[in-house]
């Protein structure tokens, strides 16, 4: 055999079978406001927005093993940009989503040149201090409401929609597109050769720097890119709230810990873990939510059964017993003439 | 015009410990160079030297006329060296393919299928083609020097450095990869090869140089080298003790 018998792929009959029912099922949720109570379509609007922040913090620290705590700081940033920019700049709600975005970019560089000098755990606690001092900033901008926050004056509300049912459509189909929108960034991102030198980083830094790979860079835009979607989920996050406080911005509990339960029950380090992870969270909150106290007990055991079990997620011991790939990242190497084996 | 590699006086100590001393050589295009000398003796800290891994604390290193020494390893790599490692770092959690595509990919600059291509032309070359889509992780001693060299190869190198690429081989394996780094030569690859199986060595460089507490105690032509009292010493020393 010579390698000229042999071809590479990167497709398998799962992803396909997988795209074109994705494709099907996003048709159906575009549609959710014909078919689904007012109600639903808020609860879904939160999952997928939960589901948009749990797929940035797994590439930011399944990938790119950025273990920061901190997320909270871009979710809160994005939320306050939100605000400002349309009560003092007059913007519409959509653009000074997109805004967000941007601003979160810019204040990501300054704070990734600052705690890119920390590794590991002290890295992590350096993300959560940083977030803190967002918390404490915000809440001294007495324009914004100061320590008590502030509410979405009605007149930039009504600027969405004349109607409410046309505002809840416009903000349940803006938290779809944010959750779609990230995914796909991830995921091309992964595949892409950037992505290819984030996963050898992950694997081992030393053979990666050796191979050509600027380690410092590749981490570097990833922390931007994903403080820069988390801003926008956040400012999406307090269009859909209208009201903002620096207590409930930059909640460690509501946007990191949370974020990282469903990574990790769900899979950390591939594409469909969140996904999972986030249809458990929101099932187990639907089902024990009124139960109180019990509720994040449950939450924490279940954590740790998984950490302790499969510390790969659900996604990870789906893929050990199926070899799946529903979002496929890797390559295979197959014989090209038709023998192809068993 | 200057050497392909030039090494201009490079120290580096840890303490009290020096480990390279006042290091200086030049290597040609297209040559074949062995290093030998005892366990310890610098030789892999030389090889860290030249890649960046390390930074020395007097000297340069230049490479194609090019002053290397404030260079990133990555920098290093993109410009046309590469090393393979004494201890295989693979990435474990990737198949034996997509280790060569981040090579082919990252160091060398290409995209899609030229770099497809370019990877499992030296698979075939290196002998782990049927092992493409194994995880890197699972291969064994063997198999991981392998795809050290392979993706060295995938980098599309000017310069290759072999750090003891031989060592705990069986006979046919080692003789078998031997044949595999003189084909890579004869193409046109300058190699710095360190190695304590000395007959796989001498079957490929051009010249010697002995290398102990860090200091180049010897250079030349590799039998003259080997027949020299002084590397007898020092060499079969450690021969005796293995």
């Amino acid at each position: 055999m010579s390698h000229r018998d042999y071809s590479v792929t990167r497709s398998s009959r799962a992803a396909r079978v997988a795209t074109v029912l994705g494709a099907i099922l996003l048709v159906v949720l575009i549609a959710a406001p014909w078919w689904a109570g007012r109600a639903d379509m808020r609860l879904m609007g939160e999952l997928f927005l939960y589901l948009a922040l749990a797929s940035l913090w797994n590439l930011l620290a399944g990938y790119a093993g950025l273990v920061s705590v901190g997320q909270q700081a871009f979710v809160g940033f994005g939320g306050y940009m939100l605000f400002a920019l349309t009560i003092f700049a007059g913007l519409p709600p959509v653009v000074a989503v997109l805004g967000a975005g941007v601003l979160g970019a810019l204040i990501a560089v300054p704070v990734a040149l600052l705690i890119f000098r920390l590794r590991g755990a002290y890295f992590a606690i350096g993300t959560w201090v940083v977030a803190e001092v967002f918390r404490l900033s915000f809440a001294q901008i007495s324009a914004l409401g100061g320590g008590s926050g502030s509410s979405l004056p009605t007149n930039i509300v009504r600027s969405m929609a004349a109607s409410r049912d046309g505002r809840e459509s416009l903000s349940y189909w803006l938290a779809l597109g944010a959750a779609v929108l990230v995914i796909t960034v991830v995921y091309l991102f992964l595949r892409s050769r950037k992505g290819l030198a984030l996963s050898a980083i992950r694997d081992n830094e030393l053979a990666a720097g050796s191979l050509g790979i600027d380690i410092w860079r590749t981490k570097f835009l990833v922390y931007v890119i994903t403080a820069a979607l988390t801003a926008t989920v956040g400012a999406l996050i307090f269009l859909q709230k209208l009201r903002i406080s620096p207590d409930a911005a930059f909640s460690v509990n509501d946007w990191t810990a949370f974020v990282i339960f469903i990574v990790v029950i769900g899979g950390i380090g591939t594409v469909e873990g969140p996904i999972i992870g986030t249809l458990i969270f929101f099932a187990l909150r639907e089902t024990l939510a009124d139960l109180g106290t019990i509720y994040l007990i449950v939450l924490g055991i279940v954590a740790i059964m998984i950490m302790l079990k499969a510390p790969k997620g659900v996604w990870g011991l789906i893929r050990a017993r199926y070899d799946l790939q529903l979002f496929p990242l890797g390559f295979r190497v197959e014989r090209s003439n038709n023998d192809k084996g068993t | 015009m200057s050497a392909f590699l030039r090494l201009e006086n490079v120290c580096k100590s840890f303490g009290a410990v020096t480990v390279a001393d006042d290091l200086s050589y030049d290597l040609a295009e297209g040559e074949a160079l062995g290093i030998i000398g005892p366990n310890g003796a610098g030789k892999t800290t030389m090889f860290n030297l030249i890649t960046g891994t390390l930074r020395p604390d007097s000297g340069q290193v230049h490479f194609q006329g090019k002053n290397l020494t404030g260079l990133s390893a990555a920098r290093r790599c993109r410009s046309g060296l590469v090393r393979s490692f004494q201890v295989p770092q693979p990435f474990s959690g990737m198949t034996v393919f997509e280790n060569a595509m981040i090579a082919a990919t990252q160091a060398a600059g290409l995209t899609g299928n030229a770099a497809e291509r370019l990877c499992l032309e030296v698979l075939d070359q290196t002998g782990l083609l049927d092992k493409a889509n194994t995880l890197a992780g699972s291969l064994p001693l063997l198999g991981r020097k392998r795809l050290e060299l392979t993706r060295a190869l995938c980098t599309r190198p000017r310069l290759l450095m072999l750090d003891e690429i031989a060592g705990g081989l069986t006979e046919a394996e080692c003789t078998a990869l031997v044949g595999t780094i003189r084909d890579i030569h004869v193409s046109g690859v300058t190699i710095i090869w360190i190695e304590h199986v000395v007959h796989a060595l001498l079957a490929v460089v051009d010249r010697l140089i002995v290398i102990d507490f860090g200091r180049k105690i010897a250079e030349g032509e590799p039998q003259a080298i080997m027949q020299s009292p002084e590397v007898q010493e020092i060499y079969l020393g450690i021969e005796v003790d293995a």
